[in-house]
């Protein structure tokens, strides 16, 4: 059987297989970003907060979550969650096995790891932001929040877009360790596939393939966005 | 008057009082947040000692040793490695050949732009497939061995890394270093080895630090195709026992691993800079 035929659609082809594990790869890092930039934003607000408190349990969020594997972080997330939830369950009198869904312990691992680089992104962001643009929208008697929603943050965004697209690269290629707990990801079927049919260098070259096209559309969709960014800021 | 005025004493009245710190919400808020993850790590440790296991610690402390060393020997000589190849790839870069140019921008897309975990089971369970080819060439006994094939991608894929952060450092000395050198007689291998490179490190280092750090917790990835490293051993520890403390255990280990290197790292970085703070 040809190479060709074993990619493909037809009989005999995991074309199919291995489409659906680019869905879920992709559904995972897309799922992911949005939890994490929103964490990482409230992380990096934490950071630069005045109370010492807030800004010690922020960097302990870090800390933690950088110094860790990711690939540590998604089994302490699956195997973790799964021991902690079956102790909530034998309080509460349920006795029967609880599966964690590998997805979400995956989004939850992933999210984790995003947020604590993105708290750096944001941070050295709002470093960028001259403290003039909150005295202005005080002083026109914005509140904290509409100040923070209408004026910091769309220069925030500005700034910080290099360093997040960057972001996103590594969180879409993260997202293939969730092959290891089981998620039916680009890696896992590819795998699967070498498997049954001996042709592991074909599989898994298709699966790095895969990879590098995702990341190569991923660049034109992060370019468009800086354009768009870019041009609606002031020229200066 | 004016005599009581004078004598009155300074000490007294030397400074108003510290304002009286308000529980505001924000602060609040902080001291739960700090109380959560003191919580959190109380809570851990206090699970770790409860279920202090002396034959647990005893059959599966050494092998966590062994682990740790395999994981540092695995990181560390791969880096080496890696920094021996990243020249070249950094000079095909920068050099004005198209050919050369366009190898290195390849070989360092493709190992920056697919995940390290492709790139290991590409070379373990990939090249796995050219057995015949391999055996006659002799090279068999290398591929074979999970330890070096995860030794060769993370040294391939460490020097795409390793050449950008090289690029950008010696980009970033300005040209004008260049036409002084040139301007005393200095040929280019000198000034490059004694003006250039000198200047360039100090960029690269925080980026070779992260270099590093990244690595170390990528390394994790090989106890997918059978190593024994650190993970590898935990893995075991944890298929075996069904003991949740064996993933604690090398959470903390690697923690204090990567906490280590960064604060020898800000150490260093403290130590060659010294001649630039005024």
């Amino acid at each position: 059987m040809g190479s060709i035929a074993l990619l493909g659609f037809g009989e005999g082809g995991w074309g199919l297989s291995i489409a659906s594990g680019i869905l879920v790869t992709v559904t995972l890092a897309l799922a992911t970003l949005p939890v994490g930039l929103l964490i990482g934003f409230f992380v990096a607000l934490g950071k630069q907060a005045e109370e010492p408190s807030i800004r010690l349990a922020a960097n302990m969020y870090t800390t933690i979550f950088r110094g860790l594997p990711e690939l540590l972080t998604l089994f302490l997330v699956y195997f973790g969650a799964q021991i902690g939830i079956q102790k909530l369950g034998v309080l509460l009198g349920f006795a029967g096995t609880i599966e964690i869904n590998s997805f979400l312990a995956g989004m939850f691992a992933m999210g984790a790891v995003f947020s604590s680089y993105a708290s750096e992104v944001f941070l050295s962001a709002f470093r960028a932001i001259p403290r003039g643009q909150y005295e202005g929208g005080y002083a026109i008697g914005l509140s904290y929040g509409q100040t923070m929603w209408k004026v910091v943050l769309p220069q925030l965004i500005r700034v910080a877009l290099p360093g997040l697209s960057n972001l996103w690269m590594i969180l879409l290629k993260d997202t293939a360790l969730v092959s290891a707990i089981g998620l039916a990801d680009i890696l896992r079927q590819t795998g699967v596939a070498a498997r049954v049919t001996k042709h592991a260098f074909l599989f898994y070259g298709t699966a790095c393939l895969i990879y590098l096209v995702l990341a190569i559309l991923s660049s034109f969709v992060i370019n468009a966005i800086e354009r768009r960014t870019t041009a609606s800021g002031v020229r200066r | 008057m004016t005599e009581s005025f004078l004598n009155a004493r300074t000490a007294v009245v030397s400074r108003p009082p510290a304002p009286a710190k308000r529980w505001t919400r924000t602060r609040i808020i902080g001291h739960v947040l700090v109380a959560f993850w003191a919580a959190l790590i109380i809570g851990l440790l206090l699970d770790l000692y409860a279920a202090w296991d002396i034959v647990l610690i005893q059959t599966y402390g050494p092998k966590y040793w062994q682990g740790l060393v395999t994981t540092l020997t695995l990181v560390f000589s791969s880096i080496i490695f890696g920094a021996i190849l990243s020249v070249p790839v950094a000079y095909g870069r920068m050099t004005k050949n198209r050919i050369g140019s366009a190898i290195a921008y390849a070989y360092v897309y493709f190992f920056r732009g697919t995940p390290l975990i492709a790139q290991v089971f590409l070379m373990y369970y990939g090249v796995s497939e050219f057995r015949g080819f391999l055996e006659t060439i002799g090279l068999w006994w290398f591929f074979r061995e999970a330890w070096y094939c995860g030794f060769l991608a993370f040294a391939l894929n460490t020097a795409a890394y390793q050449a950008e952060i090289l690029r950008g450092a010696i980009q970033s000395v300005s040209v004008g270093q260049w036409e002084g050198a040139a301007s005393l007689g200095i040929s280019k291998f000198v000034t490059f080895r004694k003006v250039i490179l000198p200047q360039a490190l100090i960029v690269a280092l925080r980026p070779y630090g992260n270099e590093v750090i990244l690595m170390i917790k990528g390394s994790a990835i090989v106890a997918l195709i059978t190593v024994y490293d650190l993970m590898g051993y935990t893995k075991l520890a944890y298929s075996r026992t069904f003991d949740f403390q064996a993933y604690l255990w090398a959470a903390i280990i690697y923690l204090l691993l990567v906490e280590i290197l960064r604060h020898i790292w800000d150490w260093m970085e403290r130590r060659i800079t010294r001649h630039l703070i005024r």
